[in-house]
């Protein structure tokens, strides 16, 4: 049974499309913004008490894995779809490296077909960019965005090719979607596990250095600036990075960047004890990549906060530390972590969800992110006071691989609503 | 005599001080009644016992030349030196003399968390067909004795073997015998007897104290093992 | 109080250190018997969980093991079942169901052994995780240098070799540095760690520099299969620029003592005469070896006391 009208009272409205920051109403009708204003009339609404909480457009994950096709015993497209609106999302981007690939309009069709009818989140699939991921030909990127594909990406691995590298970016031009690159040199890379670093020697793991990142960043940095392409750097994790980036955008070059909450408030020192929870890709990183990565996110360096939310088994995270798969969940935790950046006045809550919500839209090119009249009521409620113990068995994920597992995080999604319905509670939990 | 490292009783005692001090430090500290410490045997005490074994050893051993003392630290070092220089003194023999620790053939190594630290073991020359006289400051449970022995037989295969305790307090938990007794002293089982320096004494002194425990607080008040 | 474990110096005090020394110091002895057995450890049961293989160490503490009259057992899963079917908290927890009185872990990955002590009730002792640490390695490195020199207070000692993947050299540089001595390594900066300074020692690129005024070498393993070609250009250039001879050990003091954790590349690491004779004393540290590793397990064998950590698995219904 959908409800048609639904009045949100009494929250602080904070929308950062037009910039409000005030106590209103907002009146939702047939699944769009109807109004917004002081004491909206509530008849014939269903009324959502929002006093005390924050009433934000739905947060818009751009880089998540669900791993469904081929990996439902982690994921699927259902599941991680109620973990995303338990965490705010009303919309996720789904990475292609999955089993099979989704490098074929007949992937991505599925995908969305098991989004619409499992998923309580908006589910908008990242397509591959070579086929197979192997990094070597190029996949069909004009049948690929017919079929629903919002960027391109070898998100999982990385395309190690320069020249192939050059190619996808000049071909992408064509149908105007970005390129996201998972900027890491393998041969950096090599076998390390762990940010290279003090950290890694005492523990006696091989190092994962910065500049196997900085390297590639460069690299794709530039073949962008070449191509006139739209570059978005996933997950950026060094200091120096950011500071590639910065440069970058001030030249003018269209590249856009987003930053995990893990690498905005974690460092490698969370691996002490070896948990394999605290091994991620690319690696936590040192106190100063830490700091240089808050600092580019409230400049607006980095645009997004992205979950890369990546769930694992628990046997597979039972490994040791070099088998284990690197990645953590992310979607019921990113608000709590991340709203630590607000407390330490890093950014104001505008902004805050403006890299949550707002610019994740734009960078994809979807509604969302505003609460303008006439906008898809995607509708988050936060309260950024409420303090809980995070218990990952309880969260609607099927997988439970989080550093936070056990933690008091303050503030939490106490309610969120996907096209005007509520599909997720904080009491009852999820609707749909 | 040189008292070597610390005292020890079956179970290794801790290190002597002012012995009225002290009993009234621990009264405060374990809720101890500050029980009286009594000398048993003092120095002169000790001498004089250590030279009747040793006459008593040269008259009862049939092949004296096969003698070897073997001491079980620490009490029992310092007195199997005086007991080998009396041998020398009286009859002329050189007693080859051992230190043998008995701490890896404890029965009760497995019972604790903490382990007891180890003490030297030093056997000068082979036990094989020799008259092997075990040396202890104080025998009690006879489980130091029976550990004694356990080690001995893994050195070799002593023609005969003799214990020699200077103090034997009773409460035998094993069926061992002491073949030279210096006192036979009567005690409470909770008591503590130990050799140790005197608090008043030159610096090679010895003395065999008993510290009295509390009484009559949890369990058997007053009745020990015979 | 020494805790359950042993799973590296890093988590011992100076005085943890000394009283294992001093207790290896007795358990010489006993291998100079011709009965070179005690009762002590009658009936309890050591398990070698070596998941990566070797003679050397796993030898040494079988050995240790049976002169203290324990039954030891040994278990070497193949690495490959462990990835696909069994997980490595798997394998414990089995072995944790059978009571055994201490559990000796190898493993090529560095906290493995810490996780499985997480998992077991019985005592864990690390007998080298990845490029962690050693303990008895170094333990045994001290106890050599301690009986050699008296004492390891203001000693210099100088590592040499591939510090980078060396677990040896991370355990050496504790142990040496609680026992008062001041630790040098010296490597081609294609092997010296990032970060290695944090450890309180100094690195060294001129093995001249690194070697003058020591009273310690130490020489580590180089893998030459592995390394050749990626970290060194050649086994011939590692050899002549940090290989350890007796005209390179004239910068050291004079009555420098030469060790290694073994086995040598003759001729790498150590020039063939070195490998053999004085002032090396490679024999004795495996000698030495015996006696530390029963002073190990004395120490930490079938500590009886409660679970160390709630378990994590539901409980068995009682009546199964």
């Amino acid at each position: 049974m959908t409800v048609s009208r639904i009045l949100i009272r009494g929250g602080r409205i904070l929308d950062p499309q037009s910039g409000r920051d005030e106590r209103a109403d907002l009146l939702i009708e047939d699944g769009r913004v109807a109004a917004l204003g002081q004491g909206l009339p509530v008849e014939g609404a269903q009324l959502l008490d929002a006093a005390g909480r924050w009433v934000v457009p739905g947060f818009v994950d751009m880089h998540s894995h669900l791993r469904e096709p081929g990996q439902e015993y982690k994921e699927d497209i259902g599941s991680g779809g109620r973990a995303a609106v338990a965490g705010g999302f009303t919309a996720v981007a789904c990475m292609a490296n999955t089993h099979p690939v989704n490098d074929d309009p007949a992937m991505t069709d599925y995908i969305l077909d098991r989004a619409r009818h499992d998923s309580p989140a908006r589910v908008y699939p990242v397509a591959a960019a070579t086929k197979g991921l192997k990094g070597e030909v190029m996949t069909e990127m004009a049948a690929l965005v017919q079929a629903g594909a919002v960027a391109f990406s070898d998100d999982g691995k990385t395309i190690m090719d320069s020249g192939v590298m050059r190619r996808v970016l000049e071909y992408s031009t064509l149908v105007g979607v970005p390129v996201i690159t998972h900027a890491e040199d393998r041969t950096l890379v090599g076998d390390g596990v762990l940010n290279e670093g003090p950290v890694a020697t005492r523990l006696g793991l091989p190092g994962n250095p910065a500049i196997a990142e900085v390297v590639h960043v460069a690299r794709d940095l530039a073949l962008a600036e070449f191509t006139s392409a739209h570059l978005h750097v996933a997950h950026v994790s060094t200091a120096q990075a950011v500071e590639l980036i910065r440069r970058a955008r001030e030249r003018g070059v269209n590249a856009t960047a987003e930053v995990a909450p893990h690498h905005l408030v974690l460092t490698d020192e969370a691996a002490q004890g070896y948990d394999t929870n605290a091994k991620v890709a690319p690696p936590l990183r040192s106190v100063a990549d830490r700091d240089a990565c808050r600092a580019g996110l409230a400049d607006g360096t980095l645009d997004a906060i992205a979950t890369d939310h990546a769930p694992h088994a628990q046997h597979e995270k039972e490994l040791d530390f070099t088998e284990a798969p690197p990645g953590m969940i992310g979607f019921e935790t990113a608000a709590a972590v991340t709203l630590e950046l607000v407390r330490a006045g890093l950014l104001s809550p505008l902004e805050w969800v403006r890299r949550l919500s707002t610019n994740p839209a734009r960078i994809l090119a979807r509604p969302g992110g505003s609460l303008a009249q006439g906008a898809l009521a995607d509708v988050t409620l936060v309260d950024p006071e409420r303090v809980w113990r995070y218990d990952p068995a309880k969260g609607f994920s099927k997988s439970r691989n989080s550093p936070w597992a056990g933690a008091e995080l303050t503030g939490r999604v106490v309610a969120t609503l996907v096209g005007g319905r509520l599909v997720f509670d904080v009491e009852r939990g999820v609707l749909v | 005599m040189k008292p070597e490292g610390a005292p020890s009783d079956a179970r290794g005692a801790s290190q002597p001080g002012p012995p009225n001090a002290r009993d009234v430090r621990r009264a405060t500290q374990e809720g101890v009644v500050a029980g009286a410490t009594r000398t048993l045997l003092d120095d002169s005490g000790i001498r004089r016992s250590l030279m009747r074994i040793a006459h008593e050893i040269v008259e009862r051993v049939e092949d004296p030349a096969r003698l070897y003392l073997v001491a079980i630290p620490n009490g029992g070092i310092p007195l199997a030196r005086q007991l080998a220089l009396n041998l020398r003194q009286i009859a002329d023999l050189v007693v080859p003399v051992g230190v043998l620790d008995t701490t890896l053939y404890r029965d009760d190594l497995m019972t604790t968390s903490a382990r007891p630290a180890l003490r030297r073991t030093e056997m000068p020359s082979a036990v094989d067909d020799h008259v092997v006289i075990l040396v202890d400051d104080v025998v009690k449970t006879g489980r130091t004795i029976r550990a004694a022995m356990d080690a001995l037989m893994d050195f070799g295969r002593p023609k005969a073997v003799q214990v020699v305790g200077l103090v034997d307090r009773g409460h035998r938990e094993l069926p061992i015998k002491i073949d030279y007794v210096g006192k036979n002293v009567p005690t409470h089982s909770d008591d503590e007897v130990r050799l140790q320096p005197p608090l008043h004494g030159q610096p090679e002194e010895l003395e065999v104290v008993v510290v009295a425990r509390a009484r009559g607080e949890a369990g058997a008040a007053g009745e020990g093992s015979a | 109080m020494i805790g359950r474990d042993l799973l590296g110096i890093e988590d011992l005090e100076r005085d943890d250190i000394v009283r294992i020394l001093d207790t290896a110091e007795h358990m010489v002895e006993i291998g100079e018997r011709a009965v070179k057995k005690v009762p002590t450890l009658r009936g309890r049961t050591i398990v070698n969980l070596f998941f990566e293989s070797s003679t050397r160490t796993r030898a040494s503490f079988e050995i240790a093991g049976k002169r203290l009259s324990a039954d030891v057992v040994n278990f070497s899963p193949s690495s490959s079942s462990l990835k696909k079917a069994e997980s490595i908290l798997d394998t414990a927890r089995t072995l944790d169901a059978m009571d055994p009185d201490a559990v000796v872990v190898r493993h090529a990955v560095a906290g493995v052994p810490k996780r499985i002590a997480d998992v077991l009730a019985a005592p864990v002792i690390n007998a080298g995780d990845g490029a962690h640490e050693h303990p008895t390695q170094a333990l045994l490195d001290c106890f050599t240098v301690r009986r050699e020199k008296g004492r390891l207070d203001g000693l210099t000692v100088a590592i040499v070799g591939d510090i980078l993947h060396s677990r040896v050299a991370r355990s050496d540089i504790y142990a040496f540095s609680k026992l008062g001595a001041e630790v040098r390594v010296a490597a081609p900066p294609t092997m010296i760690p990032h970060g290695i300074e944090t450890l309180g020692v100094k690195a060294y690129t001129s093995l001249r520099e690194a070697l003058d005024g020591a009273d310690v070498v130490m020489a580590l393993r180089i893998q030459t299969e592995r390394l050749t070609g990626a970290y060194f250009p050649s086994v011939r250039e590692y050899s002549a620029t940090f290989g350890i001879d007796r005209a390179k050990l004239r910068f050291a003091k004079d009555d420098a003592i030469v060790m290694h954790p073994g086995p040598v590349n003759r001729g790498v690491e150590l020039s063939h005469d070195l490998a053999d004779h004085r002032p090396s004393v490679i024999l004795d540290q495996v000698r030495n070896g015996v006696a530390l590793r029963m002073a190990v397990l004395y120490l930490f064998a079938g500590r009886p006391g409660a679970v160390r950590r709630v378990r994590t698995l539901p409980d068995a219904p009682l009546g199964m």
